[in-house]
């Protein structure tokens, strides 16, 4: 008989190897999923776990690693602080739209003044734009109690239908022969996030993770609101006791994930994807909810995960094109990344123990 | 039919690291009254797990009525006319009496039955329960009754109780002792486990000693001193509180006419509280939980803030100020709740001194937390109040409910309070510790600090207090000097015990 047991402490060990494990029976039960679709399942991980990285096109793929991951690592960074808070923002796909196109509209207006100046105001506007939008379901919250998860779901289709609007109207592109769609940021020096360095996909975005990473590790670590955003997860009866304001903890949480969530999304469209079009979203801001969980909320493990997501997508791509395998195969996938992430988590709390069946 | 209803012999457990029960030999009579005593993790609740066959033992055998017993489940302990009254009751809230009780069994009567039944059990044992009463609505004395009622339809030869008297006021505990008493005469054996020595020489007519496992001593505790009992347990010699006379400090805290509507649903609206508090002095303040005692606490701590008026600190209106502004001016408090509240479960030692001492301690500087300064606070907890740790690593939940309770007072003693408040200072917590923590809050009120103890043990406020009060439905009495107040008296003040009947013994 299989018995599970609650660990005194959560187990260190198993908090470290639990993804790792998580990963290797993603490999497995993937590998099960594509051999069942007819596909050689070796070939197929190996395509989507090695040849971004490794293949004789791997000089294409490294910098599209950086360019999906940055945004993915900025988004889950901040959300991971109201998720340990237990303050449930689900709605950074719509911070995300919401910073680029207010980054983009400052960038637009400036157009064609020349200066660096006007790409830092479109950064504190990207970043403004996503924390506002955050601060609706933030606000209501605190003001009327209403529930932050469904609040700032909905207000991702609201601000989808914003982008559309913005993207046939006011923002569209005057010298664009009226197709829908931005001046392209990308061409206008004094706005464009190009590659720090040609060609390698190092775009201000990638820099901007890396140093919220390192800041929300020494948050975390060392930093008094590190401890009040744990405590408030872990006990908010004790996070309260200990001078915590539930309100404004909720207000900081979610103005920061937005605030992120909007550089990101002001990095993008200036950057990679260029303009602003209907369809600039592609999901970032959902995928980072996993991405989230996937690096158990630690800002080190986010990294980790968000370059992991960013493989499997580049690596999915790959499959899709050179195997043609459905799309939907690789989201199974990343679901069951996320899945086995869950089921593995169990033996960080619990430890496995085999008993003989007692004779009644 | 002999004289022996229950007999253990040589009952042995052991659990990963350590042994809870070596070699634990004794037998109960057919009709008696057999105290089990013990500190907490002496292995009270091990040995009547074996008897109620939640635990196999590792070795050794049970006799009941003769012939050998050795029960697979709860339900052929029940079938064997074993039953057993948990500390914690294990009711429905929103049902019925009648419905709960029916839940508990194993071949359930129709409710229509179960009623009649019910009726009849509770006016012969003296124990009155209205069968269509929903739970929720019951006072913890009448849980405890359905809970006893639920044992008793089993019609059991042994009936197990574990620490029944912890939520009952003096009167309820009188009609428990005339029940038992009743059923004892009847000829059913009762195991009763209890720290409360006082309540053992007044009911019990035999008495097991279990310390770290193993039984040390029976005796009659009728005829042995209760301190000869305690020492028995702890295995030293105790130290009772000592209180060194002072004079009277300043105005240390004043309430006035403290209001506040129920936090939530089944909270309490504290209803015009008065009371001012020396220097130097301990107030006592008693009642049945959930009369406000948490509400209280809340307004004092700054969980729940009020008008400034209300609460003074010293000259200093501070009822509107928050948790750590009221810290910072020297206002410190105890909640009762040690794991979710008091302190993190999940969380280390080092991280729960952090908690409330960051103010006071200098643990952060421009928002950032001195680590190693918080480590040494918790270390100089855990060495000046004996916690039993492996480390300040440890987290708060691996620690027993004795030792976290000592780090989370001390926590707050350390931090040099100028007014300290606590709520169920040694609530399950065992004989040494509970006495350490006593004479520390002793201590600290004759160094001139403001002490107030909200507490159900009566015996406790008794022991510690200068003045009393009673706290009933969010009201709390005039205080009187707690030297020379009688059981009664206190009784009285704690608004009487309604819905009250004595036993109808010989009905």
């Amino acid at each position: 008989m299989i018995r599970l047991e609650k660990r005194p402490q959560p187990s260190r060990g198993w908090s470290y190897a639990a993804p790792v494990l998580a990963v290797l029976l993603t490999m497995l039960l993937g590998g099960a999923l594509f051999a069942a679709l007819g596909q050689n399942p070796v070939v197929v991980i190996r395509t989507i776990f090695l040849d971004p990285l490794f293949s004789e096109f791997a000089w294409f793929y490294r910098p599209q690693l950086l360019i999906k991951g940055a945004p993915l690592v900025l988004i889950a960074v901040g959300l991971s602080f109201g998720f340990r808070a237990g303050i449930w923002n689900i709605g950074a796909e719509g911070q995300y739209i919401i910073g680029a196109l207010v980054g983009a509209a400052v960038g637009l207006a400036l157009y064609p003044l020349e200066s660096r100046w006007v790409f830092v105001a479109m950064v504190v506007a990207g970043a403004f734009g996503g924390w506002a939008w955050a601060m609706i379901p933030g606000l209501l919250r605190v003001k009327f109690g209403t529930n932050e998860i469904l609040v700032s779901l909905m207000l991702v289709y609201v601000a989808e239908s914003l982008l559309a609007a913005m993207a046939l109207g006011p923002l569209k592109n005057p010298e664009g022969m009226g197709f829908p769609g931005s001046r392209n940021l990308s061409q206008y020096p004094g706005a464009a996030n190009l590659d720090l360095i040609a060609g390698t996909g190092l775009h201000w975005g990638v820099v901007a993770a890396l140093i919220a990473v390192i800041c929300a590790y020494v948050a975390l670590a060392r930093h008094i609101f590190g401890f009040q955003v744990r405590l408030a997860g872990q006990a908010p009866r004790a996070a309260r006791f200990a001078g915590v304001r539930p309100a404004r903890l909720v207000l900081v949480c979610m103005g920061l994930s937005g605030a992120l969530a909007g550089l990101a999304g002001l990095f993008e469209v200036a950057g990679p994807a260029g303009q602003v079009t209907i369809d600039f979203n592609v999901g970032y801001g959902f995928t980072a909810i996993i991405v989230a969980f996937l690096g158990r909320l630690h800002p080190i493990g986010i990294l980790a995960a968000g370059g992991l997501m960013a493989l499997t997508y580049i690596g999915g791509g790959i499959a899709q094109s050179n195997l043609g395998l459905p799309a939907a195969a690789i989201s199974l996938l990343q679901g069951m990344l996320l899945f086995c992430l869950l089921a593995v988590d169990m033996l960080t709390h619990y430890r496995v123990r085999l008993t003989m069946r007692k004779v009644a | 039919m002999t004289e022996t209803l229950l007999a253990l012999d040589g009952l042995t457990k052991a659990y990963p690291g350590v042994i809870a029960n070596r070699d634990v030999s004794f037998s109960i009579r057919r009709g008696g009254i057999h105290a089990l005593l013990g500190e907490n993790g002496a292995g009270k609740s091990t040995l009547v797990k074996t008897i109620y066959g939640l635990v196999r033992p590792d070795a050794g055998t049970m006799t009941l009525n003769g012939a050998p017993y050795m029960p697979a489940d709860p339900g052929a302990a029940r079938r064997a006319g074993v039953a057993m009254v948990f500390q914690h009751f294990s009711l429905f809230d929103a049902m019925t009496v009648a419905e709960n009780i029916v839940l508990g069994m194993d071949q359930p009567p129709s409710p229509r039955a179960i009623s009649a039944e019910v009726r009849r059990v509770s006016q012969l044992y003296g124990l009155p329960l209205d069968p269509a009463r929903i739970v929720g609505d019951l006072s913890a004395g009448e849980r405890q009754r359905v809970e006893i009622i639920r044992c008793l339809l089993q019609d059991p030869k042994l009936l197990i109780m574990d620490e029944p008297t912890s939520v009952l006021t003096p009167q309820e505990v009188d009609i428990l002792f005339q029940t038992l008493r009743k059923l004892a005469a009847e000829g059913t054996a009762i195991l009763y486990i209890s720290h409360k020595l006082g309540e053992i020489a007044a009911l019990c007519d035999e008495a097991t000693v279990l310390r770290q496992g193993q039984v040390v001593a029976t005796c009659d505790p009728r005829t042995t001193a209760p301190r000869a009992m305690a020492e028995l347990m702890v295995g030293s010699v105790l130290q009772a509180p000592v209180r060194v006379a002072r004079p009277e400090g300043a105005i240390a805290l004043t309430l006035r006419g403290l209001t506040a509507p129920a936090p939530h649903r089944f909270g309490t609206a504290l209803k015009g509280i008065d009371l001012s508090l020396r220097a130097g002095e301990v107030v006592g303040i008693g009642g049945v939980a959930g009369n406000g005692q948490d509400e209280l606490v809340a307004a004092l701590s700054g969980e729940m803030a009020v008008a400034a008026d209300m609460v003074r600190l010293g000259d200093t209106a501070i009822g509107d100020a928050g948790v750590n502004a009221r810290r910072a001016a020297g206002l410190l408090c105890g909640p009762e709740e040690r794991l979710g509240h008091a302190a993190a479960p999940d969380m280390s030692l080092t991280e729960n001194a952090l908690l409330t001492g960051a103010r006071r301690k200098d643990l952060a500087r421009r928002g950032f937390v001195r680590w190693p300064a918080a480590k040494a606070f918790a270390q100089e907890i855990i060495a000046a109040f004996d916690v039993r740790t492996p480390g300040p690593e440890a987290a708060a939940r691996s620690l027993s409910g004795g030792n976290l309770q000592k780090f989370v007072i001390g926590r707050e003693i350390l931090q040099n309070p100028r007014v300290l408040v606590v709520n169920q200072p040694t609530w399950g917590v065992d004989a040494a510790a509970a006495a350490a923590i006593r004479q520390a809050l002793l201590t600290l009120a004759d160094g001139g600090v403001a002490v107030i103890v909200i507490s159900q043990d009566l015996d406790e406020l008794m022991e510690v207090s200068d003045r009393f009060c009673a706290l009933t439905d969010g009201r709390l009495s005039p205080s009187r000097p707690a030297r020379g107040l009688t059981v009664d008296q206190i009784g009285l003040m704690l608004g009487g015990a309604h819905d009250l009947e004595v036993a109808h013994v010989g009905a």
